[in-house]
């Protein structure tokens, strides 16, 4: 359904005076989304993820330049056809209810969605009728300002913005953060059924847990760039490729809870190499002076040269 | 020992309550644990505890005398969304000398990096200004550290990194630390002790609390 491939973005600054300078915030990434599946999407913050959504929602600033591919139902995504997807066929469910207008009720505003996303008004009157029922919100539910919503409710209303459209594809923004483990279950949950009723799910998350919860395949993101892509059940079969991928799985509390030191690179000041290559354990002459392209090895992707089947 | 004692608190006379008479010991070097449901006022209890919210009824002390009212306070908190707790209009570098002036190994050991110094907040992502607003209340001032959903928006490996600096900080200058979070494996990693609020009918959680008091241990909720 969407294929992105070698995708780069890069934001023009003005850095002194009129001198510009060039900031690679995305460099080659590739991902695929297919009908009825969740992938999820890991990786530190700064890592490009939340960046891929708006690239994929043609909403990125006017100063960025964008190159590689991305295909959405084998045809270009071109910025014009961003724009007539959107809020459409590719939906965005944002992370809080401060992206919600805070002096609109909310039961209009999703009303309001699914009438931009071309129902009549009385459609669109019953189809938030039958999705706040299905999300068991009362009916009352509707006559709520955001404010009003605790915090499981508004998950359920910001979910209910992408049910009411007939998106094939659904992109959710960091949906779990701070909630109790009961909510999140929930709202991951919802976000199954999704995937399991056709559509295709991207779940941004740097919550590994919450997306081996539900996810399909795992893509993960370091400084802009995919350095894996694994199936679920390679996380607990210890079947990971890349070192970035087993250290993140390797710092998780219930694991052993050893980070690996030091940072993602600035992005003013990205390594020549492999952009891991200042933190690997694996390091070598040529990772330094070499971006590793990404190869399938045991039914995933990676990009490292040193991973072995 | 830091000690809040009977502490009630609402935001207004008609409004309701929102921490009932809690109860709690933290001694110094202890690692305490809270975990709750939301709207459990978890947050609030915080807030009061490092003097952050003046309690309504009840008093927070530490070492037997109460929160100074001005100069730092020996109770510091971390919130989980550093912007809500810096200044919008400070540099970087400013942000870290508001309390104490930083030291330059601390802030290697954070990944903060010399050209995040000159920058404002909203240059920052979330992770990064987070290390700023931790790294900025490891100092020797600092008594007790309550840390609410301190991680809960870093990914895992950033995680364990802060965790691993304030740990080692802990221990070396023997602060106790109360950790509200909804992360269990995090907290049975963390902590001496975890106390877990449930939704449960009034009475039971009444009963279990009183369970917890009567144990001989530091810290207790009731």
């Amino acid at each position: 359904m969407l294929s992105i491939s070698n995708l780069s973005v890069t934001f023009t600054q003005y850095d002194q005076g009129l001198r510009r300078k060039q900031l690679a915030v995305i460099t080659d990434l590739n991902l695929d989304v297919r009908a009825g599946e969740v992938v999820a999407v890991v990786g530190a913050s700064g890592s490009g993820k939340s960046l891929l959504a708006h690239a994929l929602l043609g909403i990125l600033p006017q100063n960025a330049d964008i190159s590689g591919t991305m295909q959405f139902q084998g045809k270009p995504l071109t910025p014009r056809r961003c724009q007539s997807l959107r809020g459409k066929r590719i939906v965005l469910i944002p992370q809080s209810v401060g992206y919600l207008d805070p002096l609109m009720k909310v039961g209009r505003q999703v009303q309001r969605v699914a009438q931009l996303a071309g129902q009549t008004a009385t459609v669109a009157k019953a189809s938030v009728h039958n999705t706040f029922a299905r999300y068991d919100l009362p009916p009352a539910t509707r006559n709520l300002y955001p404010f009003q919503l605790s915090g499981g409710m508004a998950r359920r209303v910001l979910v209910s913005t992408a049910v009411v459209t007939q998106a094939d594809l659904v992109i959710a923004d960091e949906p779990t953060p701070g909630l109790h483990p009961e909510t999140v279950t929930e709202t991951l949950n919802h976000l199954r059924e999704l995937a399991d009723a056709g559509r295709g799910v991207i779940l941004i998350t740097h919550d590994i847990e919450a997306a081996l919860q539900i996810a399909d395949r795992v893509a993960v993101f370091y400084a802009g760039t995919t350095v894996e892509i694994a199936a679920t059940k390679d996380f607990s079969t210890g079947n990971l490729r890349h070192p970035y991928t087993q250290a993140l799985w390797r710092s998780l509390p219930q694991n052993e809870f050893v980070p690996v030191p030091g940072n993602q690179p600035s992005l003013e000041h990205l390594p020549p190499g492999c952009l891991f290559s200042d933190r690997c354990a694996w390091v070598s002459e040529l990772c330094r002076s070499e971006r590793p392209a990404l190869r399938p090895l045991r039914k995933g992707w990676v990009r490292c040269i040193h991973a072995e089947g | 020992m830091l000690k809040g004692n009977n502490l009630w608190f609402r935001y207004g006379k008609q409004l309701p309550w929102i921490v009932k008479d809690r109860s709690l010991v933290v001694a110094p070097g202890e690692i305490f644990g809270l975990m709750a449901p939301s709207g459990y006022g978890k947050t609030t209890l915080g807030k009061v505890l490092s003097g952050y919210l003046p309690a309504t009824k009840g008093s927070v002390s530490v070492n037997g005398r109460s929160l100074p009212q001005k100069g730092y306070c020996p109770v510091q908190l971390v919130f989980q969304n550093p912007e809500l707790s810096v200044n919008p209009r400070w540099r970087i570098h400013q942000i870290l000398q508001e309390g104490y002036p930083p030291d330059s190994n601390q802030l290697e050991a954070f990944g903060i990096h010399p050209s995040w110094l000159n920058r404002y907040p909203h240059e920052l992502s979330g992770g990064e200004l987070q290390r700023v607003a931790i790294a900025r209340i490891l100092t020797p001032a600092t008594q007790y550290l309550i840390a609410d959903e301190m991680t809960a928006m870093l990914d895992a490996n950033t995680q364990a990194l802060i965790w691993q600096i304030v740990l080692a900080f802990v221990r070396k200058q023997q602060i106790g630390l109360v950790v509200i979070s909804h992360d269990q494996p995090l907290l049975k990693r963390l902590c001496d002790r975890i106390l877990h609020l449930d939704n449960s009918p009034k009475e039971q959680q009444w009963q279990s609390s009183v369970a917890f008091s009567n144990s001989n241990e530091s810290a207790s909720v009731y």
